[in-house]
């Protein structure tokens, strides 16, 4: 299991638009993905989950990965999430 | 709302006018509830049936998603057929229908029970979200729900029905607007909604009458009365008794032959008697308007509002995406002149600031958020730019209240030529630049201003609202609000003389240029132009040709000197019906 701390940067936070490309990327993988927000806990791979998660700009989430590809999929995550969703 | 009881049966309402025309007809009241979900339990062996029933009613909800997001796409553009796009994404989602699959094997309920319970969850979390967007994203999870679970039960969304009828419900999205009227629709009547919302665009786009905001309505009305609707005034009768029939059939038929005299119109100029000529121009918000603003003989666009760019939108959108739908507008126009306002929002529009303004509209809007968001504006001014490579397009700044505002707008309009220049990228390097008058303040200062531009722009709905501090969102005081308050006059004659002291032009683009009650005092008051609503076009140039420009100013110097709006308005009704006997006046 590997994890890891991000900041959201989109000045309009994660809203739907930067949420499907997370789950659509996370999809891409083998290993389990799990958000962890505040008190909740959500399934990465699930587009109304993260959609719940109403992650604002500047506010931290911890990615977390279980798997075989878990540390691809980690570095791969972090990045897209780095590069504020390529808005 | 009010409501006064006449006549027995009949009862008369007043709501907002949303699209112009009188229908008289049968209602049929259209309820778009939730679906009735009952727990059941099943037994094990029913299991794979449950399943079955899921994949399937989700099969057909995709369908039918995917249909009317197509179907939105062509009559209202891709931007609107996004609205769809959440939804479909959530009936793809893996996870969620894992997890109610489990669930319905684990608890041994029907699948409407455990979706609904699922999906629930989501829904009440999102509704208690602190952020505006996502609460506004929990009704497109409940749409998403309610559509499975119709699709479980096999039933149909009513869209079709039987014979002419005013459809009557409490809320109409664009969507259902555009669905419905495949039917034979005389006309809406909603509960809720405003006169510039989507649905209301639409139905003018569409030409159906139409009424919003008739708290109630559907409680009051039963189903086959007969209605009236007026959408001109927004009253609505209920059971009209045969005389009031009569009334409105001869309105009717007076609203029709004056669309007769269109044609003529149209290729007309908005020119008095004597000789005096003023601009006659449109406010417009979509490009499906254009259309419709050409056939009504505008001269121009003289207000291009350009938040609609940012409805339903959760980031602002590029330079490229706003120059996109800027050259769109002005080559619709062309060779008529455009002018485009840049951003007229409130600050909570900015996601990155949470702000809870006490007091919004004495806050940080309109040009106040593009001076203090130059990344925002620069963007905006580029795109603008470049839709004036064909010199038809101008630019006007919202909220203005000081002379240092306008100077800090034109230096960053100056850099961005300047940018653009240095990349060989075409634009009006001459652009006109002009400002909306209607912070009190611009008032005072007009020549001021003036002398910094080419032109004011007097936007009475604000102004009307800051000068005698009314809301007029506030049912305790809207009365309150008077276009024909002597101190509105005075200040308009004010803003007038000081603009056109400095050798600018003046218009309006605010309701009261629509207003034909207020016609002659504004054209006796100096102003060069009118930029109205475009249904109401025709009626304000027939006003302008049928008086002297003369007589114009000695009504407007009597109406100087009266004292109140009743005493101004009764003197201009008495003026009016003398000289065109056959204008329709509320």
């Amino acid at each position: 299991m590997v994890q890891q701390v991000v900041t959201i940067r989109n000045r309009a936070g994660m809203h739907t638009r930067p949420a499907a490309a997370l789950v659509k990327l996370a999809a891409k993988y083998k290993a389990d993905f799990f958000i962890e927000k505040d008190e909740f806990e959500i399934n990465g791979k699930s587009i109304i989950g993260v959609m719940t998660l109403a992650a604002e700009q500047g506010s931290t989430m911890l990615l977390k990965l279980d798997g075989e590809d878990e540390q691809e999929a980690l570095k791969d995550i972090v990045a897209l999430v780095e590069r504020g969703f390529d808005e | 709302m009010t409501a006064e009881k006449q006549q027995g049966d009949e009862i008369v309402l007043k709501g907002i006018p949303a699209s112009p025309g009188i229908a008289i007809g049968p209602v049929f009241i259209f309820h778009k509830d939730g679906p009735i979900i009952q727990e059941r339990s099943i037994h094990g062996h029913e299991v794979e049936a449950e399943l079955n029933r899921l994949g399937d009613a989700l099969v057909r909800s995709k369908k039918e998603l995917t249909k009317i997001a197509e179907f939105a796409e062509k009559k209202l553009g891709v931007k609107q057929a996004k609205i769809f796009e959440a939804q479909l994404m959530i009936l793809e989602d893996v996870v969620l229908f894992d997890s109610i699959r489990n669930r319905l094997r684990n608890e041994l309920k029907n699948i409407e029970y455990v979706l609904r319970g699922e999906i629930g969850k989501y829904h009440a979390l999102m509704l208690a979200s602190k952020d505006e967007y996502t609460r506004e994203r929990a009704s497109d999870v409940e749409d998403v729900q309610n559509r499975i679970v119709r699709n479980l039960q096999e039933q149909r969304l009513v869209s079709k029905i039987a014979g002419s009828h005013i459809i009557v419900t409490k809320n109409l999205t664009a969507a259902d607007a555009l669905i419905l009227s495949r039917n034979d629709v005389l006309g809406y009547i909603t509960e809720i909604g405003g006169a510039t919302s989507h649905m209301a665009l639409l139905a003018r786009a569409l030409k159906i009458p139409s009424i919003v905001g008739i708290h109630d309505f559907c409680t009051i009305v039963h189903k086959e009365d007969s209605v009236v609707l007026d959408g001109y005034s927004g009253t609505v009768v209920i059971n009209p008794s045969a005389e009031t029939l009569k009334k409105f059939r001869s309105k009717q038929e007076e609203h029709r032959e004056f669309e007769v005299h269109l044609e003529l119109l149209r290729d007309l100029p908005a020119e008095t008697l004597d000789g005096h000529r003023v601009k006659l121009a449109a406010n417009v918000e979509l490009e499906e308007e254009l259309e419709f603003v050409k056939s009504q003989g505008a001269e121009g666009i003289g207000l291009y509002r350009t938040e609609t760019l940012l409805l339903g939108k959760e980031v602002f959108p590029t330079e490229e995406e706003q120059y996109r739908q800027y050259k769109i507008i002005a080559a619709g126009a062309f060779p008529q002149n455009v002018i485009v306002r840049t951003f007229d929002i409130g600050g909570d529009k900015l996601m990155a600031h949470s702000i809870k303004e006490n007091n919004p509209f004495l806050g940080w809007r309109g040009i106040r958020v593009m001076l203090d968001e130059p990344k925002i504006f620069m963007d905006q001014l580029r795109a603008i730019l470049r839709a004036s490579a064909q010199k038809n397009v101008s630019i006007m700044f919202p909220m203005i209240s000081h002379v240092k505002e306008v100077r800090k707008a034109k230096e960053m309009l100056h850099a961005a030529k300047e940018q653009l220049a240095a990349k060989n990228i075409p634009f009006d390097n001459d652009i006109e630049v002009g400002v909306m008058v209607e912070v009190p303040a611009a008032a005072v200062i007009a020549d001021d201003l003036a002398r910094e531009v080419d032109f004011l722009s007097i936007g009475t709905n604000d102004l009307i609202q800051y000068l005698l501090a009314v809301d007029r969102g506030n049912d305790v005081v809207s009365g309150l609000y008077q276009e024909f308050h002597p101190a509105v006059v005075r200040f308009l004659r004010r803003i007038i003389e000081r603009g056109k002291g400095e050798k600018v032009w003046v218009g309006m683009c605010g309701e009261m240029a629509g207003d034909p009650l207020a016609t002659m005092l504004l054209l006796g008051l100096g102003l060069d132009e009118f930029s109205v609503v475009p249904h109401i076009l025709p009626e304000i140039k027939k006003i302008i040709r049928s008086v002297h420009y003369s007589e114009a100013k000695h009504l407007a110097n009597r109406v100087l000197e009266m004292d109140t709006e009743d005493e101004i308005k009764s003197y201009m009704k008495e003026v009016m019906r003398k000289k065109i006997p056959d204008i329709l006046l509320e």
